[in-house]
């Protein structure tokens, strides 16, 4: 039997506003348990929503990324269940009516993934099962409500991805585009992107789907990957020893790479949805949906559009280039500094800012050396008062302690010189002492020259600049003769 | 003839009377007549201060407000800053709410002082306030006899001349029929009009808070004061608020007053007791002599108001009431797992009539029975207020007694939740359309017990309703409330 995965996503983003969705608490993460509350957010009897506009929009700009179809009337919904850390015992949601609908998200491959639907929501709180900071809870658990009434957005895929490849790529574009648009802050650790998978096999060629299992749980794209490769592998072994798969919720467990039953479609609740009646529809009129199209931020795609064009980027380096909104944003401000070499500048970025990057213990992008810092360091090799080697020599000296450029060149005496009768004396001091290899070169030997300039080189201490060196030694020996 | 909220007021205003003096003959009947009525679950320790405050403001030559030492009997579910709140359940036993409803915070602002939560039934589920937690109320006219619900306590406060006014929730009738039973008068407002923040909710698209008073022009007073927009709710109406008692008095000359062809049916006649319908057939000959025009309009889907309110108000309270789950406050059970806290905390914490509903609710909206419940409700409800729409082109406003009997006496019914709820069949209509409604005493039965009717009005014309209501009480005479001693209750001579 030839089997093939059948694969959707469900994306849970929480928005970046100042205050949450249905109340005034600050929208942050972390701090104290149960420091971010109100009366609101914690359902005490008689209070009621009201909706965030700040969400709304950041939620209507994200839908509009991803080339999504605004309902400019969409209606809340309760869906009803109990757990300890949903305080109303229903979330507010959308059901019917979501914000938006039928979007798209370019894959890397060049191909598109479908997006079904968009809607609004309100995250809940976090259980503890132990005590903040560590200690023993036995038998007990606390709440936290923090996380009450986060603003979120459920992004809904249609199943149409076939591997955990493109499912991780997927997601990685996902994330790409609410990182350039500024909707959220996308953290994965903190829980502001959650993911779950859902998963089933067909025989290749049918139409139908098979029993899917949806995959909670998946805290990073690596897992999200890892999870869908083993439920492919777990659902492939059940249907070839001629079972049937269980539609079901598992649990992936990122220490063993497996995942584990949750609920079985009988255990599944039966949310009761109906139209929140504490809330009117959401009306978004034209003028609303115009700025906020109007004033969209430019998306991953469309920037590494406008960097080719704009700086003359190759398409490889456009895209190296906005892999990233933090390192899109560092490349346009250092280009900023020095408009006339930004080619340079993305070299710079390519090479010596990725390898640093590319390091376990990275800063985050708020610690980077300042682009204005690094487009000195080009702008210093560009006017010849640098060399290549000096300057790779100061960016791993300032990149972390972020010294001035010009402050660490002069400190470290990597200062080119530029004084040809200095120049001139180290040459005529180095030919001296190596009488051989003046010879050879006399003698139109051009291997020594590499030699010589080494030994210029350490004369001046390195802050000869070996390009001039060199050139001057040929001109030199064909003065003097050299064939 | 007890003095109206605005001579009240106007005594406080002016330094005549304090505004403790007024809280204390408050309080003096409050203890004369609770004993007896139990109108009251809790009393509250600030209203001295704030009566004495009251009193230096105006020693200030400051204006305290248009309620100016105007004592006044809260419904124990709306919030009152650190004061108990209980909806008369179990499961809220311990709870302090943390602020104050809007509406509150109105009638405080505008000078009035809060002086107790009145009973109710539990969290608004029932018609006789024999479903409190606490204990039943009587009625101050009988005290064999229920003073209806669930803003019982209020309207029973109200009529043993404790307090000027009382706040009442009306979610099917609520305010209305307890208003009705009790002899005096009270105000459904359109949906919307009046901010539900502090309101513990029950039927979340149905609830309204509303006044209840001795006579239409205090009911419009304090209207004047709770009306309006909140931040807080966003289904209050940013409609201006009128000016409820210009013209309250221009009598009803030229009215066209709308009856429903399905209620003036005789067979639908007969439900009603003998002494209401009579009383109704005279109400509407008097209308008619005083000038008005009484017409007859159609309203096909009326006979399945009552049905489609219970499907609704129970599928929103299964989720309004879900809240109660003894994690964060009130009752909570000892027990060893989740579930178990879920479920014992609840079966202990609510009462047989709130688990009726809640589980009919729940049904309503399960998968597979939506439709054929809470779907077609939301589609019957849509119609009946098309009907209404309609029927308010040939009507200015539409009448009704309020309620098919009077007081009924005290477990009468209790066994039977259906003849409970048919209580109701009057009072449902405005909710269901969200309009504005106003219940008027209109005389006494063979019993000596108060009968009433209903003005019914378009979307946010409570003008028009109170100016209608007032016709009727200047034509037929506020009723001379009960006289209470703690000894009996007596009707006074
Ligand atoms: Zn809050």
């Amino acid at each position: 039997m030839n089997l093939e995965p059948v694969i959707g996503l469900e994306v849970h983003v929480q928005l970046a506003t100042e205050s949450k969705i249905f109340c005034g608490c600050p929208n942050a993460f972390g701090g104290e348990p149960n420091s971010r509350i109100c009366a609101v957010c914690l359902g005490y009897p008689g209070t009621l929503p009201v909706l965030n506009r700040a969400a709304v929009d950041q939620a209507v700009r994200l839908s509009l990324s991803l080339d999504a179809t605004i309902n400019q009337r969409s209606v809340f919904a309760r869906k009803n269940y109990f757990y300890p850390d949903l305080p109303k015992g229903y979330q507010i949601s959308q059901f019917d009516l979501p914000l938006a609908e039928w979007g798209t998200l370019p894959l890397s491959d060049g191909s598109a993934l479908s997006i079904t639907r968009l809607h609004l929501e309100e995250d809940a709180g976090k259980l503890l099962h132990e005590m903040p900071g560590g200690g023993e809870l036995p038998g007990e658990s606390l709440v936290d409500f923090n996380r009450c009434g986060v603003p979120l957005l459920e992004i809904v895929t249609e199943p149409d991805l076939r591997s955990a490849g493109s499912a991780q790529d997927a997601l990685q574009r996902l994330h790409q585009v609410l990182r350039f648009t500024g909707t959220s802050d996308g953290n994965m650790e903190e829980g502001s992107f959650r993911c779950d998978a859902n998963v089933s096999l067909r025989p290749v060629g049918r139409e139908a789907y098979g029993e899917k299992v949806e995959v909670k749980n998946l805290n990073s794209f690596r897992n999200v990957a890892r999870s869908i490769l083993h439920e492919i592998e777990r659902q492939t072994l059940v249907l070839e020893s001629g079972q049937l798969v269980v539609q079901e919720t598992r649990s992936f467990d990122a220490s063993n790479g497996t995942t584990a039953s949750l609920r079985s479609k009988e255990e599944a609740h039966d949310y009761r949805y109906f139209p929140e009646p504490d809330l009117p529809p959401l009306l978004i009129d034209d003028a609303r949906l115009q700025s906020l199209a109007g004033a969209l931020p430019e998306r991953p795609w469309a920037r590494a559009d406008r960097l080719r064009s704009e700086f003359g980027l190759t398409g490889d380096d456009a895209h190296l280039l906005t892999q990233s909104v933090e390192l899109a944003e560092y490349f346009e401000e250092a280009t900023k500094c020095l408009p006339e070499n930004p080619l340079g500048i993305a070299n710079w970025i390519k090479t010596e800012v990725l390898r640093e990057l590319k390091r376990p213990d990275a800063p985050p992008a708020a610690n980077w050396l300042a682009p204005a810092k690094l487009a000195g360091l080009v702008g210093m090799i560009d006017n010849g008062s640098l060399s290549g080697s000096g300057a790779k020599e100061v960016f791993a000296e300032i990149w972390e302690s972020h010294e001035d450029p010009h402050r660490a060149t002069e400190r470290l005496g990597l200062a080119q010189v530029n004084d040809e009768g200095q120049l001139e004396a180290w040459l005529q001091q180095a030919l001296k002492a190596n009488r051989g290899p003046t010879e050879q070169l006399l003698a139109g030997e051009h291997r020594v020259v590499a030699f010589l300039v080494g030994q210029v080189m350490k004369l001046s201490q390195g802050s000869a600049d070996p390009r001039w060196i060199r050139e001057r030694l040929l001109e030199w020996s064909r003065a003097n003769g050299a064939p | 003839m007890k003095p109206s909220i605005r001579a009240i007021a106007e005594d406080v205003r002016s330094g005549t009377r304090s505004a403790v003096d007024t809280l204390d003959e408050s309080l003096v009947q409050i203890e004369r007549s609770d004993p007896t009525v139990r109108a009251f679950v809790r009393h509250h320790a600030p209203a001295h201060s704030i009566a004495e405050s009251i009193d230096r403001r105006v020693a200030n030559g400051e204006d305290p407000g248009p309620l100016a030492g105007v004592p006044v009997a809260l419904k124990d579910n709306l919030a009152l800053e650190n004061e108990a709140l209980s909806c008369c359940s179990k499961i809220l036993y311990g709870y302090v709410s943390p602020f104050s409803a809007t509406a509150v915070e109105r009638l405080v602002a505008a000078g009035a002082v809060p002086v107790g939560h009145t009973n109710m039934d539990e969290f608004g589920m029932g018609s006789s306030c024999e479903n409190s937690a606490f204990f039943a109320t009587r009625n101050p006219w009988d005290r064999d006899r229920v003073p209806g619900g669930s803003s019982g306590g209020s309207a029973a406060a109200v009529a043993a001349s404790c307090v000027p006014v009382a706040l009442g929730s009306d979610t099917g009738g609520s305010i209305r029929q307890p208003a009705a039973l009790c002899g005096v008068v009270g105000l459904k407002p359109t949906y919307g009009r009046v901010s539900r923040y502090g309101l513990v909710a029950f039927a979340s698209s149905l609830d309204q808070i509303g006044p209840i008073t001795r006579n239409v022009e205090d009911a419009a007073v304090v209207l004047g004061v709770l009306a309006g927009e909140d931040p807080r709710d966003a289904t209050s109406s940013s409609e201006p608020v009128g000016d409820y008692l210009s013209g309250i008095d221009q009598g009803i000359e030229g009215l066209r007053i709308g009856v429903i062809k399905q209620f003036e049916d005789a067979e639908q006649m007969a439900g009603l007791a003998p002494s209401v319908r009579s009383n109704w057939a005279a109400t509407t000959a008097m209308l008619t002599e005083a000038g008005a025009q009484v017409v007859e309009v159609d309203l096909p889907s009326v006979h399945a108001a009552i049905a489609t309110y219970y499907v609704l108000a129970n599928s929103e309270a299964s989720a309004n009431l879900a809240r109660f789950d003894g994690i964060r406050y009130g009752h909570r059970a000892q027990t060893r797992t989740l579930n178990d806290l879920y479920e014992q905390s609840r079966s202990e914490g609510m009462g047989p009539e709130v688990k009726r509903r809640i589980l009919l609710g729940t049904f309503a909206l399960s998968s597979g029975y939506y439709d054929a419940y809470y779907g077609k409700a939301c589609a019957v409800a849509g119609q009946l207020t098309a009907e209404l729409s309609a029927a308010f082109e040939h009507c200015d406003v539409v009448m009704t007694p309020t309620s098919p009997t009077s007081a009924f006496r005290i477990g009468e019914r209790t066994a039977d939740p259906l003849a409970m709820y048919l209580s109701d069949v009057f009072t449902t209509v405005a909710s269901l359309s969200g309009l504005p409604a106003l219940a008027v005493p209109s005389g006494l039965d063979d019993e000596g017990l108060p009968m009433s009717v209903q003005v019914v009005g378009q979307r946010f014309d409570e003008g028009r309703v109170l100016r209608c209501g007032h016709a009727i009480e200047s034509q037929l005479g506020t009723l001379v409330l009960p006289k209470i001693s703690a000894a009996a209750l007596e009707i006074d001579p």
